[in-house]
């Protein structure tokens, strides 16, 4: 496939890994935090573990967006499809994120409600005209990638003047967040956790540009590189993360130069500005409350907010007992640490949020991983050999 | 059934629709028997009329198998339920190196549903049951109301016959023995997604459903001694190689760069977020085999209508653990697990 075979060059990664295993300083550790699911699933994926050596170590962030949303909005989401008669449409991973009292939307379409999974927004809008007698709620979550097209959805609703259409928004800021993590205790005081770098995250950057992530690559004297979600990115981005912290540089470095700019793409920044507004707080599963960390919609766009048109209360939830979602989600645990990891928690009866999608943590390390057989090497050793 | 008996006005086919009396087991349930089932798929046992179909059977170990069939869209890119529903179970029974001989059809059929298409459905399924070589002996009719199904469903079953001194089975893989597949994987389920509703995209990719039982036959001719054959459908390589490797207490090493994986079904599944080793294939078979066959095994299949692009693509090694393992083009390795949850439903 062109455009994409170009970046997953097998010759062209053995020649990275020796490049990276020869920068590397092997009396220290590396640990880069990659902020992306996508950058986690690419990691597994390609084994690009594999490929570095012992002391590079990748420690998995919070970028996941069904992962990050809070159990109470979720049984929110439940909530507005079956108390109001209503069609509510989502991306396919959210259908299956475990809620309060062992619920989520997919054994809420199986008892009867009407959930339906869409691939794009328009496909919401598309639903809201087809039943005109039905409420169509479109539950929309993400990051700052996912937020332009909801905005398009919103304008386009007010311009066709669709009476039946909402959107209940969930969308998430990154920069927020990656600032919210190197403020928590565990990284700043206990030292639990050593981040030394970062991955910036590929597409959520070619929305809001490098501008962003040079606040707290100063304030907090973390390299930042934004990163490509082809293996080959990874692993030019561990290169150059590897090489600041030995010179010890805190910059913004773009590697992904093919899509991200400095300033972002400007007309989508603009969109986003017109039809939504900073939320004071948002619950983060993980995190907690992050301040200014989400959005919501602008009163004049109020007659498509699902927030304003239906009752959506508070709801505190907790996660299942023993889940390490929240650990794992800012990077103080592995999901091996997990006790329910494996035995109770698998991807087909998720007990926590990392466990969904193909971008969790957990499903990565499961899915492609397993409890890191010790004998992959094998293939490689022997093939070498022959 | 009765007695044939000509009936004063004949079916609509162009312009009428299944009703429920279609399926009430009077004379209107006899008409739609006679001039469709009947009509295609007539052969001496069907003619019997009987509400069984009676045959002989030789010495020796039969195989029985049933599959349903509720595809969504019923026609799509290179086939449709009906030679879907004939090459689903003719491949079941053949996977066991049995001559695949006769078929039941089961049809629940949608009130409303159109004649036309149901003409369509069952001239397609008797000509995919005459190229297999296999006779539809027996069938049942029921008609749902409007609503309560989704146009047509079908259920096949079929038996054959194994050959002495082949014993073909998923607990047969040994370590050291060869992997190979018949051809490019994923074909089929990148066909249904391209022409499902709201995901419509524009691609060449036809389904590759088709019946193997004559492609098999050449193989076990040629090598009795193969040890396991089975047909990568729901869930792709990935899951029917997790599925061997479990019955046979093995583990699996693949090379990606050797498994084929046709350009458009890459570039679908990239845009679709999915991984071709978990899509469903319909006319692909993995053979599992000691390292001294494999290349007779591969030559066979490459000369054949149906294993053109036949290929090596791993071996089976000695893991407690059960893992199916592959190399990556990148150079690193992974596990491939089982299919988890669901990639896309109702495909077969």
């Amino acid at each position: 496939m062109k455009y994409v075979d170009e970046f997953r060059d097998g010759k062209l990664a053995r020649k990275l890994s020796k490049a990276i295993a020869a920068e590397a300083d092997e009396n220290r550790t590396y640990n880069l935090m990659e902020f992306c699911g996508g950058h986690t699933h690419a990691i597994f994926r390609y084994g690009v573990q594999d490929l570095m050596p012992d002391n590079v170590k990748f420690v998995h962030g919070p970028g996941c967006p069904v992962c990050v949303l809070p159990i109470g909005r979720i049984d929110n989401a439940i909530a507005l499809v079956e108390d109001n008669d209503t069609i509510l449409c989502t991306y396919g991973d959210m259908m299956r994120v475990p809620a309060s009292g062992r619920k989520s939307l997919l054994k809420a379409k199986a008892a009867g409600a009407d959930v339906r999974m869409v691939y794009s927004t328009q496909d919401a809008l598309k639903l809201a005209r087809e039943f005109p007698d039905k409420e169509v709620i479109f539950f929309a979550i993400g990051f700052e990638t996912t937020t332009p097209p909801t905005a398009v959805a919103i304008k386009q609703a007010q311009k066709e003047g669709l009476k039946n259409f909402t959107v209940f928004c969930n969308h998430v800021l990154t920069p927020a967040a990656i600032q919210h993590i190197l403020q928590s205790p565990e990284v700043r005081e206990m030292g639990a956790v050593s981040i030394d770098g970062f991955f910036g995250p590929s597409h959520v950057s070619s929305v809001i540009g490098t501008e962003p992530y040079e606040f707290f690559a100063e304030e907090f004297q973390r390299p930042v590189v934004i990163a490509g979600f082809e293996p080959l990115d990874v692993m030019q981005s561990a290169l150059m993360l590897i090489r600041q912290l030995n010179e010890g540089r805190s910059e913004v470095e773009n590697e992904y130069t093919r899509v991200v700019t400095r300033e972002g793409n400007l007309k989508a920044q603009a969109l986003v500005a017109e039809v939504f507004e900073l939320r004071r707080e948002f619950e983060w599963r993980g995190l907690g409350m992050v301040p200014y960390s989400a959005l919501s919609i602008k009163d004049e766009f109020a007659e498509f907010d699902a927030e304003v048109r239906f009752s959506v209360p508070k709801i505190v939830a907790y996660d299942v007992k023993g889940c390490e979602c929240p650990s794992i989600l800012r990077g103080v645990k592995k999901p091996t640490d997990c006790k329910l990891f494996g035995t109770v928690c698998t991807p087909e009866n998720p007990m926590g949020s990392c466990m969904v999608s193909s971008e969790g943590a957990c499903a990565a390390y499961w899915s492609y991983g397993r409890f890191r057989q010790p004998d992959t090497k094998a293939i490689k050793i022997e093939k070498e050999a022959a | 059934m009765e007695e044939t008996r000509r009936f004063p006005m004949k079916l609509d086919l162009k312009k009428g629709k299944v009703e429920m009396v279609h399926g009430s087991g009077g004379r209107a349930m006899a008409q739609l028997i006679e001039e469709i089932f009947v009509k295609h798929f007539r052969n001496p046992l069907l003619d019997q009329g009987n509400d069984q179909a009676m045959f002989n059977v030789d010495a020796g170990r039969m195989v029985m198998s049933c599959d349903g069939h509720v595809i969504s869209p019923l026609f799509f890119p290179g086939g449709d339920i009906g030679s879907l529903s004939v090459h689903g179970t003719v491949n079941d029974v053949a996977m066991s190196g049995a001559k695949a001989l006769y078929l039941s059809a089961s049809f629940i059929i949608e009130e409303g549903y159109p004649m036309s298409d149901l003409n369509r459905i069952v001239e397609s399924m008797a000509a995919a049951a005459k190229k297999a070589g296999v006779m539809v002996v027996t069938g049942d009719t029921k008609v749902v109301e409007r609503g309560k199904g989704d146009g047509v469903f079908i259920s096949t079953t079929g038996v054959g016959v194994v050959p002495e001194g082949v014993h073909i089975s998923g607990d047969k893989a040994q370590v050291g023995d060869v992997i190979l597949v018949s051809g490019t994987m994923g074909d089929h389920g990148v066909a249904i997604m391209s022409s499902r509703e709201g995901l419509e995209f524009e691609t060449e990719i036809l389904s590759d459903s088709a019946a193997l039982n004559g492609l098999i036959t050449e193989m076990v001719e040629a090598v009795p001694e193969i040890h396991c054959l089975r047909d990568p459908t729901r869930g792709g390589l990935a899951t029917t190689l997790n599925e061997i490797a479990l019955q046979s207490n093995v583990g699996m090493q693949l090379i990606e760069d050797d498994v084929p994986v046709h350009e458009d079904v890459k570039a679908a599944c990239e845009l679709l977020g999915l991984d071709p080793m978990y899509v469903a294939n319909e006319g692909k078979l993995i053979c599992i085999c000691a390292p001294e066959h494999a290349e007779t095994l591969l030559s066979i299949m490459q000369s054949h209508e149906y294993g053109k692009k036949a290929a090596i693509v791993g071996k089976v090694v000695e893991d407690e653990h059960g893992f199916v393992q592959m190399e990556t083009t990148f150079g690193g390795s992974r596990i491939v697990d089982w299919l988890a949850g669901e990639q896309l439903p109702r495909i077969c």
